[in-house]
């Protein structure tokens, strides 16, 4: 049974890397950059709900909503002030801003927010009728296995977004817009695509989906603090980079492989899960170093 | 006759390097004009200016009447100015009616569906591939899908760079055949080429480009006389 329930909590624990790694891709996809700032959206995201529900009383959704707003708006920011005007320098030195950003949020939440740990409300708890106790989960086999309400609610969140970014992107004007700047840059502004704009458009989904992953991902682990969402970030760029940057369903795949993978690890030994995640992904990197449903492109000339 | 484009004095630099200096030109409406040169010369720089891609530091940019000055790419499509580019830049992951509705980006809705109608009128090859990827399309086949594109904007004026560029004699033949029709039916063009000859024979007017600057111009069928141009550019 402990299989089993091992399966469930990685898979959980993999959608929200899958939503963190959509993100990543969105922005690598189109703007073709490594935005390493993206973790700490996620921390911020989860900042924002905590002091909306906790301090001012919010509804657990509206402060997921105010959340999204918020690093919708952070994430436009960041974009206009620290990556625009690197627009056509090398993409070392945008890296190393990124990079730069990603300290310049932490340090800025642990100015604001100070360093010690704010323990995460349960959003999912549910009172049983029958007996008037709270829930937080469903027991099934006697016991044998939980699944608790915030692990189907991500998991169920995580499949609803892939879903609708695959159609976002195939079926709308703005979304086929954001493929054709994926590809050519020059050749979409020849269309009249502006593609400062789509990529704005980029950012604001990708740091709205980083703020619904920080509320699930303190949902179910409850500890929030300014570094919190660093090692997620790295490790959902590790997913993104498991499928293939800049597939979306390859975000999805690698995302939940790398839960999965990770908390099976875990149950084997706490200690070296870490770094069983990364040696999976240097074995795949090594057998296909587009990732698992990367493309490669042939161009003709 | 009016002037659809009137370029004039620009000069145009790539960091330190001066690529285009002093040019001027003139389209009309209903014109074909074609800029000739050897490689490196400027060609495609001109039209990367003239399209917005690229800007001049000096002189100006008329069209329609209209000081293209600083606006952006992407607003001076919706002026009626497309730019076939230069190895045809189709989108090789996106299907070729994608390829076709993004070149209608700017359009309203309602008139895309006439206007790939049309394209596939004049590509039927195009028609016949509809669903498929750009990437798995012929040379020829992604410059017909590149031409159906620009065209989907409607433009008064379709600037075309080396649309022979590395395609088979009997396409080349093809692609100037459905620049003349496209003439024809009211397109004014300006074309620019490495193939000279090809160029020159279907030109009202033609501009000898040499490192940047203008150095001849005059009737298509001058041009092809012309002793300098034939010894530089016709290969006699």
């Amino acid at each position: 049974m402990s299989l089993l329930s091992n399966l469930v909590n990685g898979i959980s624990l993999g959608s929200v890397y899958a939503i963190i790694a959509l993100g990543y891709t969105m922005v690598y996809g189109i703007a073709k950059m490594l935005n390493f700032a993206h973790g700490d959206v996620i921390m911020v995201g989860a900042y924002i709900c905590f002091f909306a529900t906790q301090n001012f009383g919010l509804h657990p959704i509206l402060g997921a909503l105010l959340a999204m707003v918020v690093c919708t708006v952070l994430g436009i920011t960041i974009e206009r002030l620290a990556y625009k005007p690197l627009r056509q320098a090398p993409s070392l030195a945008v890296l190393i801003t990124a990079i730069g950003m990603s300290y310049f949020l932490q340090n800025s939440a642990l100015l604001l927010w100070k360093s010690d740990p704010k323990v995460f409300p349960t959003f999912f708890a549910f009172q049983d009728k029958a007996t008037g106790e709270m829930k937080t989960g469903i027991t099934l086999f006697d016991g044998g296995l939980t699944i608790t309400y915030v692990a189907m609610f991500t998991v169920l969140m995580c499949v609803v977004i892939m879903v609708g970014l695959t159609l976002f992107t195939g079926k709308t004007k703005m979304g086929k817009a954001m493929r054709a700047c994926s590809e050519d840059k020059a050749a979409a502004q020849l269309m009249g695509i502006d593609v400062n704009f789509t990529i704005s458009m980029t950012f604001a989904i990708g740091s709205a989906l980083a703020a619904i992953a920080g509320v699930l991902l303190c949902s179910s682990y409850q500890t929030l603090m300014p570094t919190t969402g660093s090692l997620p970030g790295i490790k959902a760029f590790t997913a993104a980079v498991f499928g293939g940057i800049g597939s979306i369903p390859g975000a999805f795949l690698g995302g939940i492989l790398l839960g999965v993978i990770e908390i099976f690890a875990k149950a084997f030994n706490t200690q070296i899960s870490d770094a069983v995640v990364f040696a999976v992904l240097i074995v795949v990197l090594l057998v296909k170093p587009t990732g698992l449903l990367g493309k490669t492109v042939r161009e003709k000339v | 006759m009016s002037t659809v484009l009137k370029v004039e004095d620009i000069n145009v630099y790539y960091g330190a390097i001066h690529a285009i200096k002093n040019v001027s030109f003139e389209v009309n409406q209903g014109e074909v004009v074609t800029l000739i040169g050897a490689n490196g010369a400027g060609k495609s720089t001109i039209l990367k200016t003239v399209s917005g891609l690229l800007s001049s530091r000096t002189g100006s940019i008329e069209f329609m009447g209209e000081k293209l000055g600083s606006i952006p790419a992407h607003k001076i499509v919706t002026k009626g100015l497309a730019l076939v580019p230069e190895g045809r830049q189709v989108f090789l992951q996106m299907t070729v009616e994608e390829n076709l509705e993004m070149g209608a980006f700017t359009r309203p809705k309602a008139e895309i569906a006439a206007s790939i109608a049309d394209v596939y009128e004049r590509f039927p090859r195009l028609k016949e591939r509809r669903r498929q990827i750009a990437g798995t399309l012929s040379g020829g086949e992604q410059q017909m899908l590149a031409m159906g594109r620009a065209l989907m904007s409607k433009p008064n004026l379709l600037m075309l760079d080396e649309p022979s560029m590395g395609l088979a004699p009997i396409l080349v033949e093809q692609i100037f055949d459905i620049v003349q029709e496209l003439n024809r039916h009211g397109t004014t063009i300006l074309l620019v080429e490495q193939n000279a000859q090809m160029a020159l024979s279907v030109a009202h007017r033609g501009y000898v480009l040499e490192t940047g600057k203008i150095v001849t111009t005059g009737s298509g069928e001058e041009l092809l006389e012309d002793e300098a141009v034939k010894k530089a550019y016709l290969g006699g």
